[in-house]
C-alpha cells in the first residue's frame, strides 16, 4: 500500500470503467455510450440485466462494479439461503472488491409486496446480510460492504404474481 | 391551493353526500339517532360545519345521522319537541357560524336532548377561516361527550404517507383524512410514522439517504434531527411514553434487534439479544412494558417485555403470521394483522381475556393505529385495487374510508389527543 492515494483512485476509476466518487477531469475514460466496445466498464448497459439494472444505476448516480456481471441475487420465497446459480455471480463481486479496496458495495435486500413494511424490512436486512457474508466469507473486508433494507418499498417487477414476486425477492449490489 | 380544491369538492358535494362512505356491517348495535341542521350562515362559510359534525358523529360508530337538510334552526331556536319526537330524534344540535369584522368566525352551537325535551348546553369557539374545520371537530368532540361521557377524538390529527407519481409525501391531516398538510417529500420512501406523546413531532423512517434512516420531525417549524443512522438499517420507531427516548430496530450489531435512543444524545442501548428479527416495538400506554415482533419462535409473532429489556413472553398463539402490534391508550386492547389463508386481517384482542377477533374482511390490512380515546383503529388496507385508509369501531361493525390525497395512501399514525 504505497502508492499514492490519487494513483490509486487513478487505477480504481480506470478498472472500473466510470467512477463518479473521485473526480478525475483529465483522464479519458470513455464507456458511457453504447458503441463503446471497452470490455471494462460497460456492465451498467449489458442488455441483460435489462431496465432494473439501469434504473437502479442511474438512481444511485455512483460508479459501477464489475463488468458482464449480475449486480442482481435473487431468493427463494421466505429464504435467506444463496442459490447455487447465485454463486458465482457473488465470487465476481468478491474478486472487483478485493482488487479494488477502495470501492465500497450497498448490499440493499428487497421482498416482494405481501406482508407488513416493516417486517419485510426485516426480511430484506436478513437477505442483505446473508450476502454480506457470503462476501466476507470470500475475503471481501466488512468495512468495503454495508448491508441495509428496502424491505418492500422498491419492487422491481409491479405485478401481483409469483413471476413479479420472484423478481422482487433480491438483493442489489449496488456500488 | 390545495385548501381551494377542498372548499370546491365541497360546495359541489349535496348536503345528503358524505365526504366519506360510512359501511355498516352487523346488526343489532344501538346507535343514537341525532340530527345535526345545518348551520345559520353556513352556506357562506368556507366550510360546511353540520356536515363535517355529523360525518365525525357518524363515523364514531355510536351515532345515526338523520336528514336535516331542509331544517332551520339555530343556537336561539325554540325546538318543537313533538316534531323531532316524530322523526325518530334523539338529539339535536343547532347552530350559526357568524363572519366577525376582523375576519374570524363566531362559532355558537346549542345541544338538545329531544327525548327529554331539554337542553343539554352551548358550544362556542372563534377562529380564523383556516381552522374552520378544527372548530368543528371540537363541536363534535364537545356533543360526543355531552351524549357518551366520553372525550371525543375528532379534533386530532392522522399522519399518512403518500405515494404518488414516484413521490412520497408525509402529510398531516384532520382525524376525518382533510385539511392535509405535507410534512416532507421525498423521491425516496418513507414509512412508519409515529407521533410523539405530546404530539408536536414526527418519527419516522425516510430512505432519502438511499437507505433506512430515523429522524425525529417538529411538526410546526419542519426542523427534522437524524436520530438513528448507524450502519446497516435504522426503523420501526416508537416513542417511550415521556417522549424522552425512542426505541428503533436496528441492524447495527447484525439481524434487526431493538435499541433505546435517548433524543438528548448518548450511546443506543441495545434491549433484546435473539438470533432473529426483533422489531416493530410499542409501548403500552403506562410506559412500562414494549410489544414486538419476534421470529424468534420461527414464525412472526408478537411479545411482549419489561421497557428496560428482559425476559419476553409471547402474546399471540394463533396463526403463523402476527405483526404490527398497536396497543389502545386506555390499556384494554391490542391491535394487530394476523395472515389467515393469505390474508392479511386486522385483529383485536382483548388483553384482559386474551380473547381475539378479526375485525375486517379486508385481505391485505396493515399498520393499525388507535385513536387518543380508544375508540377507533385507522389501519391500511387496499380497496378496489387502490391503498386506502380506514376507521373501523372496535368491533369491526362501523368503518369508514378516510378522506384525502389521491394516489396511494398508507403508514396512518393517529395523534394523541391535545397537540
Amino acid at each position: 500500500m504505497h502508492k499514492s492515494p490519487f494513483l490509486m483512485a487513478l487505477l480504481v476509476s480506470i478498472l472500473a470503467g466510470c467512477s463518479s466518487g473521485v473526480k478525475l477531469n483529465d483522464v479519458p475514460v470513455e464507456d458511457k455510450s453504447n458503441a463503446s466496445v471497452s470490455a471494462i466498464g460497460a456492465g451498467q448497459n449489458n442488455a441483460s440485466q435489462g431496465g432494473v439494472a439501469n434504473v437502479v444505476a442511474e438512481q444511485a448516480g455512483k460508479g459501477v462494479g464489475p463488468a458482464g456481471v449480475s449486480h442482481v441475487v435473487y431468493f427463494d420465497y421466505d429464504s435467506f439461503v444463496i442459490r447455487a446459480e447465485a454463486r458465482p455471480v457473488i465470487e465476481s463481486h468478491a474478486r472487483f472488491l478485493q482488487a479494488n479496496k477502495q470501492r465500497k458495495a450497498m448490499l440493499e435486500g428487497h421482498t416482494d409486496e405481501r406482508g407488513g413494511r416493516e417486517y419485510n424490512l426485516a426480511l430484506g436486512q436478513k437477505r442483505a446480510e446473508a450476502v454480506q457474508r457470503a462476501l466476507v466469507l470470500l475475503g471481501v473486508t466488512e468495512t468495503q460492504i454495508e448491508a441495509v433494507s428496502y424491505g418492500k418499498e422498491k419492487p422491481a417487477a409491479q405485478g401481483a404474481d409469483e413471476a413479479s414476486y420472484a423478481k422482487n425477492r433480491r438483493v442489489e449490489l449496488r456500488y | 391551493m390545495y385548501r381551494y380544491a377542498i372548499a370546491l369538492i365541497l360546495l359541489l358535494a349535496s348536503p345528503a353526500m358524505a365526504q366519506f362512505r360510512v359501511e355498516v356491517t352487523g346488526v343489532g348495535m344501538t346507535q343514537m339517532p341525532i340530527v345535526v341542521a345545518p348551520f345559520k350562515g353556513e352556506s357562506t362559510s368556507p366550510q360546511k360545519l353540520s356536515s363535517i359534525v355529523q360525518a365525525d358523529l357518524e363515523r364514531s360508530g355510536q351515532f345515526k345521522g338523520l336528514d336535516a337538510s331542509a331544517v332551520s334552526i339555530d343556537e336561539l331556536s325554540q325546538p318543537d319537541w313533538s316534531s323531532w319526537r316524530q322523526r325518530h330524534a334523539d338529539a339535536l344540535v343547532g347552530g350559526s357560524a357568524t363572519r366577525l369584522a376582523d375576519g374570524r368566525f363566531d362559532i355558537r352551537a346549542r345541544l338538545w336532548d329531544v327525548v327529554r325535551g331539554q337542553e343539554k348546553g352551548e358550544f362556542r369557539d372563534t377562529v380564523p377561516a383556516a381552522d374552520l374545520r378544527q372548530a368543528a371537530h371540537r363541536l363534535a368532540d364537545w356533543v360526543y361527550l355531552q351524549l357518551t361521557g366520553t372525550p371525543g377524538a375528532f379534533a386530532t390529527r392522522i399522519a399518512y404517507v403518500t405515494k404518488s407519481a414516484g413521490r412520497y409525501t408525509l402529510w398531516i391531516a384532520d382525524s376525518d383524512g382533510e385539511g392535509a398538510q405535507a410534512a416532507l417529500s421525498s423521491p425516496e420512501p418513507i414509512i412508519s410514522p409515529k407521533w410523539s406523546p405530546h404530539g408536536t413531532q414526527l418519527a419516522y423512517v425516510s430512505f432519502e439517504s438511499r437507505k433506512p434512516v430515523v429522524y425525529v420531525h417538529e411538526v410546526v417549524s419542519g426542523r427534522r434531527r437524524v436520530m438513528a443512522n448507524f450502519r446497516g438499517s435504522n426503523s420501526a420507531p416508537a416513542w417511550s411514553a415521556d417522549g424522552r427516548s425512542l426505541v428503533a430496530t436496528l441492524s447495527r450489531d447484525g439481524g434487526s434487534q431493538l435499541f433505546r435512543i435517548d433524543l438528548a444524545g448518548g450511546e443506543a442501548r441495545r434491549l433484546t439479544t435473539s438470533a432473529g428479527i426483533d422489531t416493530e416495538p410499542a409501548f403500552t400506554a403506562d410506559g412500562s412494558a414494549i410489544y414486538f415482533v419476534s421470529d424468534r419462535g420461527g414464525s412472526p409473532q408478537i411479545y411482549r417485555m419489561p421497557a428496560q429489556g428482559g425476559p419476553a413472553e409471547r402474546v399471540t398463539f394463533n396463526g403463523s403470521y402476527n405483526i404490527s402490534p398497536a396497543l389502545s391508550p386506555d390499556g384494554r386492547w391490542l391491535a394487530y394483522i394476523s395472515r389467515t389463508s393469505g390474508q392479511f386481517r386486522l385483529h383485536l384482542m382483548d388483553l384482559a381475556s386474551g380473547h381475539t377477533t378479526a375485525i375486517s374482511d379486508t385481505v391485505a390490512d396493515e399498520r393499525p393505529s388507535f385513536s387518543p380515546n380508544s375508540r377507533l383503529i385507522v389501519y391500511a388496507t387496499v380497496v378496489q385495487g387502490r391503498e386506502a385508509l380506514m376507521t373501523t369501531t372496535l368491533d369491526g361493525r362501523i368503518k369508514a374510508r378516510l378522506a384525502g390525497q389521491g394516489g396511494d395512501i398508507r403508514e396512518p399514525s393517529w395523534s394523541p389527543a391535545k397537540p
